[in-house]
């Protein structure tokens, strides 16, 4: 079998990828406690996603997600990893 | 609440401009941070339905007006209502799929962007052949290549056959001439082995059937008629951080739900725009945010979104009534009237609005119920009842506070209705 020759782009670069941080456990926490929410009501992200893999982010985990806006210039949104098989 | 930074940053624009003194800017400040409240929704507020409306209104105009295929830079690209629709279904494959290259700056130059357009773009066989001959006796199908276009696109032909991979067949090269043999001795399959011979891939990417070299803003831009990011980003000289494609769910695999769902709301409002109708980005933002709540792409209509929900009356009142409710009938569901159509269906009090919230009061300090002190002696009532009421108001204290996050909530807990 031929292996691919390892890509030279980096997705994170691209300008429709917005900022994607993993929060540490007391940031969840914080974040749960603020927004009065259980982590089933945030939305959600695959493991699957190609920025997930590329964060290495694991299923539980917050992301931050930091876009820009037309309307507000910055937002901040919030997504939990999901599991791809454990999703419908 | 402070006001999001895009308004900061107008508003620092603005104050320099016009030398304003700190005084005068916080003055200035404390109305625009007024105003900025003053016009944002209410916590509980409908907002879907305002979306809804605010996006199908212009969508009627739509209808009436065109129901054509409109041209940007020479490609014949689907517009207007059927595109509309093709988003919001969310189709897997829009009927013209395009990309929109960027080049970096190292290659600006017209001939490095032929060059890379030259790459992109697919070539079939049947793309430089100039005739081609089926000898029944013998079995074998001979193709006379087009030596013009053969150096114009840049093809070894001596590597030709071993680009034919069609089982049963032999493919050979000699003096610009193809030849596939074929080993089986059906004519019928030979015919069949044609067309999939005309139909070989030789060079560029997959599915790319039209470039267009457009001068933009002083840089060069591809637009492609047919599209594969992946392949794209990997061609030295494209800058894929710009480079982008009008398929949301190529954009969702390549690049994430994050840009899946840009890739939506920048479609659906170009589409808009394109047409002449001004609708406010924020109703498409929602429904493209409703669209990735679960991180995949949902359609909006029966397959997606409206089909899923919670609800049983919901999906019933929707489409496929008998279907739902027979289905939910076997499995026997239970519907928790939570939502605002179910309520209004059964003419009740609906959570939107003030209706969303429950009245609550606050008890005035040492009040103590006159029921509890005749049951329980007063004496031996006092303490125990005071602290109860105590803790009873710091509870209902409590439920006005947790009330409250709502409002920052709101948005996130419409998109999940």
């Amino acid at each position: 079998m031929i292996m691919a020759a390892p890509s030279k782009i980096d997705i994170l670069k691209h300008e429709l990828v917005p900022k994607h941080e993993i929060l540490t456990a007391a940031e969840k926490k914080e974040l749960l406690e603020k927004v009065n929410a259980t982590e089933k009501q945030l939305p959600k992200i695959l493991d699957s996603d190609p920025v997930i893999k590329k964060i290495e982010a694991k299923p539980g985990d917050v992301i931050k997600i930091t876009r820009k806006s037309q309307t507000a210039g910055e937002t901040v949104y919030y997504r939990i990893v999901a599991e791809k098989t454990k999703h419908h | 609440m402070t006001v999001p930074p895009l308004i900061k940053r107008e508003f620092k624009e603005y104050a320099e401009k016009h030398r304003l003194s700190p005084q005068e800017q916080e003055k200035l400040m404390a109305i625009v941070e007024a105003v900025y409240q003053k016009s944002t929704y209410d916590p509980e507020e409908p907002v879907g339905v305002v979306s809804a409306q605010s996006l199908s209104e212009p969508a009627t105009q739509m209808t009436m007006r065109t129901y054509h295929f409109a041209g940007t830079a020479g490609i014949q690209v689907t517009l207007g209502l059927p595109r509309m629709i093709e988003i919001f279904d969310a189709r897997k494959e829009p009927r013209t799929p395009t990309m929109t290259i960027h080049i970096d700056k190292e290659h600006q130059s017209i001939e490095q962007v032929k060059k890379i357009a030259e790459q992109i773009k697919e070539v079939k066989l049947k793309d430089i052949v100039v005739s081609n001959v089926i000898d029944l006796t013998d079995m074998w199908i001979k193709c006379r290549l087009d030596s013009a276009k053969v150096k114009e696109f840049d093809i070894d032909a001596a590597s030709l056959p071993k680009k034919i991979k069609l089982r049963g067949a032999e493919a050979s090269y000699e003096g610009g001439n193809l030849t596939l043999k074929s080993k089986n001795l059906d004519i019928r399959a030979l015919y069949k082995m044609k067309y999939a011979l005309l139909e070989t891939h030789i060079k560029g990417i997959k599915g790319v059937s039209q470039v267009v070299v457009t001068k933009e803003e002083d840089e060069w831009v591809i637009n492609t008629l047919g599209s594969n990011l992946k392949q794209v980003f990997e061609i030295e000289g494209v800058d894929y951080a710009r480079s982008f494609c009008n398929n949301m769910f190529e954009m969702y695999e390549v690049l994430g739900i994050e840009a899946g769902r840009t890739a939506i709301i920048n479609q659906a409002q170009y589409t808009m725009e394109e047409q002449g109708l001004g609708v406010d980005v924020r109703y498409i933002m929602l429904l493209a945010d409703l669209m990735t709540v679960d991180g995949e792409i949902k359609a909006i209509g029966r397959y997606g979104i409206s089909g899923q929900k919670a609800s049983v009356l919901v999906r019933a009142s929707f489409e496929e009534t008998k279907k739902h409710l027979v289905a939910a009938s076997v499995r026997g569901e239970k519907d928790q009237l939570k939502g605002a159509i179910e309520n209004i269906i059964l003419n009740q009090l609906a959570p939107i609005g003030t209706g969303a919230f429950d009245l609550v009061g606050r008890i005035p300090e040492g009040f103590v119920a006159e029921e509890e002190e005749e049951t329980t002696g007063k004496k031996a009532s006092k303490t125990p009842s005071g602290e109860k009421s105590k803790a009873a108001k710091e509870k209902k204290h409590k439920k006005v506070k947790a009330a409250k996050p709502k409002k920052e909530a709101k948005k996130s807990k419409k998109s999940r209705k």
